[in-house]
């Protein structure tokens, strides 16, 4: 296991491991394209290169080389990619990338995780390390609530039930993991049941998970901190468009860019809230049956 | 001493695949490949330690090569199979469908030798660099060689490289440029010219030689310096001077056969310039 950092070691709470592990931490000063080719190159030898910078420096600027020298040339390298989607704050629409998991996803054999919280971002790291294949590993800045069991198994492609209800279905990932809780609550007052899932893997997507809760509700409603377009709400879509077409209503960012604020502000603003994830399920409900 | 006269015969059977593989498929990129034979010829016949039937990925324990600038795939492609990497006969799947030879080379259909894509340009120093750590952290003593087009060296990523190999004294590298001075649009100096290519890899704390790429005595004696120069907490660059086209007549003195595959009277013209050392694929 190798670690690499393009000049965000503190960002990425990558120190101890600079500090223990001195002769396998490449600090790749601010040069993204080189350190993705690099890390392709340590493979050769047998190592496991960690990569470690913000989602957007992670994606869109070095999207050449993870195609070309990562995701084609088949190499066993993790990208893991914090401070992603609007809650990065107050940096701004620069920093604040939105399309990561839809390019990602589209990449041949790249498998893609956004994890919700702490405990499930510490399972997720070390399952990919014992997966053969590139991985992307989105996960975010602000700190939010850790309720994943620390104990839980993570299983790279294996959806997890957060509560089970019977008639809509939320599928969220990331943060909006906890907004589609906190959303339930509400919606349990109305006297609405839903059935909350927390996908963490984008790629490959849990079509099991999905159907086997849609046959049961009749509906869905996606929610992640990303563009509707190419998001996980488009990979939900592909599989009940395939296998069993209902309802279903998008909670994400509607083709624009973000902008400095709070990281609650922003979700609110941008239509990612947990009172947007009521909204969606309201409508949703009208259009089933 | 290597038979330098071998050599050179292997030289003209690599430059006879040349023309004719891009011939058969009427596509590919014949300049930079004819001027980059001596060169991949004398480094896989005389200097790599390397082993052909044990080939494996990881290479651990044998020297690696990356080909960064993966248009001239024909000229690799004919020194890999003349060395025992494939089948020689292999050669005539080229640019075809279900090939492993693809257009440009890949790691993905399983073909030896290759160790990682390229086509994209400018991404072979960043993991010959890579693959050059890893092989310090497995205290592996070999070394490991990459070539570069000169246009090339117009990609950022190649400096951004280039810093990183002086700054962290990544010293069992060799980096090779290609400097025919010609790129798909015309003379490099015309598109974007390079200025002082010595000095600039000088001045970005490289160890530069200057060798004549297509005299394989002049070759020889360059690679074997560079291998000495090793170890010495800087990394090492030839600036290979090359001739595009080199060995055929018509093809020098132009950019214009970068890709272009000659038809069947170019190439009889082009064959009779060649002699058949090795016999045909």
């Amino acid at each position: 296991m190798v670690a690499l950092c393009a000049d965000l070691t503190g960002s990425l709470k990558m120190n101890d491991f600079a500090d223990k592990y001195p002769d396998r931490f490449f600090q790749m000063g601010i040069s993204e394209a080189n350190m993705m080719g690099f890390a392709a190159g340590l493979t050769i030898g047998d190592k496991i290169p960690f990569t470690g910078t913000f989602a957007n420096f992670s994606t869109g600027r070095v999207y050449d080389q993870i195609r070309q020298s990562i995701a084609y040339s088949g190499k066993n390298v993790k990208i893991c990619a914090s401070h992603a989607g609007l809650t990065l704050g107050e940096d701004g629409a620069t920093h604040q990338i939105l399309e990561d998991i839809g390019m990602m996803k589209m990449l041949p054999g790249m498998v893609v995780i956004n994890p919700c919280d702490f405990n499930q971002t510490k399972a997720a790291t070390l399952a990919i390390a014992k997966h053969k294949g590139p991985v992307y590993l989105r996960f975010g800045r602000p700190k939010v609530a850790n309720f994943t069991p620390e104990d839980q198994e993570f299983e790279i492609g294996k959806a997890v039930m957060i509560n089970p209800g019977t008639d809509v279905t939320i599928v969220a990932t990331g943060h909006l993991v906890w907004k589609a809780i906190e959303a339930g609550e509400e919606l349990e007052k109305k006297g609405i049941s839903a059935e909350i899932i927390n996908i963490h893997t984008i790629k490959p997507i849990d079509e099991d998970a999905i159907l086997e809760s849609i046959a049961k509700t009749g509906c869905v409603v996606t929610a992640e901190e990303h563009q509707v377009f190419g998001g996980l709400g488009e990979s939900v879509a592909g599989v009940l468009a395939r296998k069993n077409p209902v309802p279903q209503e998008f909670v994400g960012v509607n083709d624009q860019f973000g902008q400095s604020g709070k990281p609650d502000e922003l979700l609110d603003k941008y239509g990612c809230g947990s009172k947007d994830i009521v909204g969606a399920v309201d409508r949703v409900l009208k259009r089933k049956k | 001493m290597a038979d330098i006269q071998h050599l050179e015969r292997l030289a003209s059977q690599t430059r006879r695949d040349i023309v004719r593989m891009v011939h058969a498929v009427s596509s590919g990129h014949p300049g930079g490949s004819l001027g980059c034979t001596d060169f991949l010829v004398a480094l896989y016949g005389e200097i790599l330690n390397h082993s052909p039937e044990n080939w494996d990925m990881n290479g651990v324990g044998q020297d690696l090569f990356f080909l960064s600038n993966g248009h001239i795939s024909p000229v690799w492609y004919s020194v890999l199979a003349r060395n025992g990497y494939f089948p020689v006969k292999e050669l005539a799947t080229f640019r075809k469908l279900d090939t492993r030879l693809q257009g440009h080379p890949t790691t993905h259909e399983g073909l030896p030798g290759v160790r990682i894509a390229s086509g994209s340009l400018g991404q072979g120093l960043s993991a010959a660099l890579g693959a050059a750590s890893t092989k310090k952290l497995n205290n592996d003593p070999n070394l490991v060689y990459v070539l570069m087009g000169d246009g090339e060296l117009q990609e950022g990523q190649v400096w951004e490289a280039a810093i990183y190999g002086a700054a962290k004294k990544v010293d069992n590298i060799i980096g090779v440029v290609d400097y025919n001075r010609r790129q798909i649009d015309g003379d490099v100096d015309d598109v974007m010219g390079l200025g002082d290519l010595k000095a600039k890899w000088e001045a970005f704390g490289w160890q530069v030689l200057e060798m004549e790429g297509n005299d394989m005595t002049n070759v020889l004696s360059n690679l074997k310096l560079a291998k000495a120069l090793c170890g010495k907490e800087k990394p090492v660059i030839i600036i290979m001077k090359t001739e595009m086209g080199n060995g055929v007549d018509f093809m020098m003195g132009t950019h214009k056969w970068h890709g272009v595959a000659p038809n069947d009277e170019q190439l009889a013209q082009a064959l009779e310039q060649l002699e058949e050392t090795l016999g045909d694929y």
